[in-house]
């Protein structure tokens, strides 16, 4: 938000100034995420995961373009292909470790990211739009994510697309025709992979863009920070630069750290070895899992285990699926608390925690075994997941009574004004 | 800055904090900046020959089946290569040429291996815009000096691949090779 | 509005959930998961140290050519290795000239480019290790990538190369319908616990050892390990000396960048 006080933009250089006249990008990018962008002064590390799922994306996209341009969206060399990668394209192991690895990593930022967003109330008016276009990409991140999955056409690649095609097949009546048009066949073959591979590529630009309109949608109500009161005077911002590019520079170098951690020393840690076995549509391996960043809404699928009068198990659990993430898209007409951040908020506070034990469970119940106690695990889990959605939060959001709130963002970092400090002002 | 130079005061002389801390942060930007740097250098090398095309950047052929007057074409590094085994009559034909008058100045001797003048190895690759020239399998056209002929734009070369007439620049290319026998060639 | 369609959806959830609880626990309550001998005698691979291990690790190239000699000698009848190709066999330490006689031994099927006919030829060190055709049934895996396709991969391939041994008594006395069938091979370290592939490593002094190394069992076994590690991943050492220089750099930016930070907020947030 162009605060009165902000900074402006005026250029020095001639060669500057002309631009500025003709095409005023730099002007853009100065109120965007330059000096003339007032952020509140009191934002925690949790908002700077933002900036690093920006990073992720760019990451990916980079990554990805070069391995594009070695790899063969065809059955009978596909994985041969990725093989090659690893071996004889230069450094093409680790085009390839920093691509699989920075899709969790991805996750893993966005995650915080969002479950940052549920403690903290910024879903609420005026930032519903930054919320709606967030979750948008969120599923779109998850079709990206499932369909390079598919890519290595390993065996997992194989009978992951085989299973999640399946679950539109639970549709009644037009599941079936649906399943054979999105796989272009009957089973996964080389229509599908050509086509994954095509929207593989595709669908990080189009996340890009609504990540465009999610950042333009921000600077709308400007950022919303951990008291979630709104920003009364110049002393409760700071300019973005330097203040936040310094924050997030710093994080991102630790987060670099991790990453790169990870990518070389454990590349393989997060994958799963029955990858590594190339796609054989005759046999099933034992345990088909998705990429642990699907397990939650996994374990959600498989949670329903019989049919409830006339709806099937199998339909009532791919409804559930998508219900789990599609409920997000009403959570700012669900919560109806005047008071944004749960610091605030008892109440909702512990409920937030029990939906955090609620997605830790799901997380490790989508990677198990579907067996007992996993399933049992996971009925409750769900059951939670839903009740905290649907039932608690716009209950607690009616009865709860909230903390005090401070008067501004400034008295919340130093303190109410001492009587000297009045006096000097008065 | 102002501010920044205030609180400096505090610390000592105001110049040295100041000096400090813009140290920092320049050493920080600049860190930022190799390690951008360091990123864009495998993102760079992926595009070079891989290791499997590199292995394929030397070619051993058995030129004893080869006849004088005949050729064959073999494949080196995924382009046509042409090997020759010269009779007497086109070497002394290839000698007899004023060297001086050629566009690409070389004599025949130049263009083989000592002790084994009979064998004229050459890319397959016209110098003009890159097309295969005829000449080299059998029944193939070649050209008005009877060495190669390319269809493209009408380049002749003579019997030691030297450019004559057309719009070529320059000789066909004699690749680095050695023979490791009497019969074998290891080209590249 | 959507608050109250909100709740009925909720309800219908938490019921339908709480309904497959119920009936869950109550089922697993009345007829407990049967056993299978599967779940009671299946082991999970024994430890295995490599000198390639950890973060540190290097491959020991002496032991990589051993198990390189126990691949030709004994797996490369069944079990082909395509990934690999001779002349990634220069990283285990042979020359040129010994590449290109371990690759001239293979018989390579290639098309020849001039005449697009499709011949057989010695190999050469360009090519990749040509396909096993195995007489018998049953299609044995690829070895490229082994001990990276199975979970714990070194130590289960080391572990199941070692651990074949007669169905215990006590297992049949458990479970009767459980005996190995035939042509199947018992080997508690195998998912099923029993496989088609006969114990490949039979004896003492199966193959002869150039470096005087005593060719027991165990020995080979690991040797072949470590050469299967390998082939799973020849760019390993690369990708940890990258990773050392890399990481180590970082933390020193990551630590500019923070002292950079603190200075700029300084006078924000010392009050």
């Amino acid at each position: 938000m162009s605060y009165p006080w902000a900074n402006e933009y005026k250029p020095s250089h001639p060669a500057m100034v002309w631009l500025d006249e003709r095409l005023p990008l730099p002007r853009l990018i100065y109120g965007a995420v330059g000096g003339g962008y007032e952020v509140p002064r009191n934002l925690n590390y949790f908002w700077n995961f933002g900036f690093l799922a920006g990073l992720c994306l760019m990451i990916q996209i980079v990554t990805g373009v070069v391995l594009a341009m070695h790899y063969a969206p065809n059955t009978l060399v596909a994985f041969d292909s990725t093989e090659h990668i690893m071996r004889d394209v230069n450094w093409g192991w680790l085009m390839r470790y920093a691509h699989a690895n920075g899709a969790s990593a991805f996750f893993v930022v966005v995650y915080i990211h969002i479950f940052r967003g549920f403690y903290f109330g910024s879903y609420k008016a005026p930032r519903e739009m930054i919320w709606l276009l967030g979750v948008v990409i969120f599923l779109l991140m998850m079709a990206t994510a499932f369909m390079g999955y598919v890519l290595p056409w390993g065996q997992m690649s194989f009978w992951g697309a085989q299973v999640i095609t399946g679950l539109f097949g639970a549709i009644p009546l037009v599941g079936e025709p649906i399943q054979h048009w999105l796989l272009g066949g009957f089973a996964p073959d080389n229509a599908a992979l050509n086509r994954f591979f095509s929207l593989h590529f595709l669908l990080p630009f189009v996340i890009l863009g609504v990540v465009i309109l999610h950042i333009w949608a921000l600077h709308i109500p400007g950022s919303s920070n951990p008291t979630g009161v709104e920003v009364k005077s110049e002393s409760d911002t700071v300019p973005f630069h330097p203040y936040y590019t310094a924050k997030d520079g710093w994080t991102v170098g630790l987060f670099m750290v991790i990453y790169s951690t990870v990518v070389f020393f454990a590349p393989n840690m997060l994958g799963h070895p029955d990858n590594y076995i190339p796609a054989n549509p005759m046999s099933t391996p034992a345990l088909i899992v998705p990429e642990w960043y699907f397990w939650p809404f996994y374990a959600i699928l498989r949670a329903f285990t019989f049919d409830f009068f006339f709806i099937p198990a199998k339909l009532m659990g791919v409804l559930a699926m998508f219900a789990a993430i599609l409920i997000w898209f009403l959570l700012p007409w669900l919560d109806r608390s005047p008071v944004r951040s749960a610091n605030y908020r008892p109440l909702y506070r512990k409920f937030f925690y029990a939906l955090v034990v609620a997605m830790v469970v799901l997380f490790w119940c989508g990677g198990a075994h579907a067996e007992e106690p996993y399933i049992m695990l996971s009925q409750l889990a769900t059951l939670y997941y839903f009740a905290h959605f649907l039932i608690i939060v716009p209950i607690v959001s009616s009865i709860e009574r909230p903390d005090p709130l401070p008067y501004s963002i400034t008295e919340s970092v130093l303190g109410p004004p001492t009587a000297l400090e009045s006096a000097a002002k008065a | 800055m102002a501010e920044n130079a205030d609180t400096a005061t505090l610390e000592g002389t105001p110049v040295e904090g100041v000096r400090r801390r813009d140290f920092i942060n320049i050493a920080a930007v600049s860190a930022a900046g190799v390690g951008g740097l360091a990123v864009v250098y495998p993102l760079i090398s992926q595009m070079s020959a891989s290791a499997d095309v590199l292995a394929q950047s030397s070619t051993e052929v058995d030129i004893s089946a080869i006849a004088p007057g005949q050729a064959i074409k073999a494949v080196f590094r995924k382009q046509p290569v042409f090997i020759r085994n010269l009779t007497p009559a086109e070497i002394e034909e290839a000698n007899k040429v004023d060297v001086g008058s050629l566009r690409d100045p070389q004599t025949l001797a130049e263009r083989t291996k000592e002790g084994h003048e009979n064998w004229l190895i050459t890319m397959g690759v016209c110098t003009h815009l890159g097309c295969v020239p005829q000449g080299a399998a059998e029944g193939e056209v070649k050209g008005e000096y009877g060495g190669y002929f390319c269809p493209c734009h009408g380049s002749h070369y003579d019997t030691a691949a030297r450019i004559r007439k057309g719009p070529a620049p320059t000789n066909l290319v004699v690749p680095d090779y050695a023979f490791t026998s009497d019969t074998v060639v290891k080209i590249g | 509005m959507i608050r109250i369609l909100s709740l009925l959806v909720g309800a219908f959830f938490t019921v339908v959930l709480g309904y497959s609880f119920v009936r869950g626990a109550y089922t697993a309550a009345t007829e407990p998961a049967a056993l299978t001998a599967e779940k009671v005698f299946y082991k999970k691979p024994e430890p295995l140290h490599l000198p390639s291990d950890g973060m540190f690790g290097k491959f020991d190239r002496q032991q990589l050519q051993r198990g390189f000699q126990v691949y030709q000698e004994v797996c490369a009848a069944c079990h082909s290795l395509k990934h690999v190709a001779f002349r990634d066999l220069a990283a285990l330490g042979y020359n040129e000239a010994e590449i290109k006689a371990i690759a001239g031994k293979a018989t390579v099927s290639a098309k020849d480019p001039l005449t697009g006919e499709v011949k057989d030829r010695p190999g050469t060190a360009a090519d990749k290790f040509p396909p096993v055709v195995y007489a018998g049934l049953g299609v044995p895996p690829d070895l490229s990538l082994i001990t990276k396709a199975r979970p714990n991969g070194a130590a289960y391939v080391h572990s199941l190369l070692i651990g074949y041994q007669a169905q215990p008594a006590e297992l049949l006395k458990q479970f009767p319908d459980a005996k190995t069938g035939d042509g199947l091979h018992y080997n508690p370290y195998f998912k099923n616990l029993n496989l088609a592939m006969a114990p490949p490593l039979t004896g003492e002094g199966q193959v002869t050892y150039s470096d005087g190394t005593k060719a027991t069992v165990d020995q080979m076994s690991t040797d072949v390990t470590a050469f299967l590690v390998w082939t799973a991943e020849p760019t390993l050492e690369h990708r940890r000396q990258t990773g050392f220089w890399w990481i180590g750099f970082l933390i020193f930016a990551t630590v500019l960048g923070y002292m950079s930070y603190r200075n700029i907020w300084a006078e924000k947030k010392g009050h």
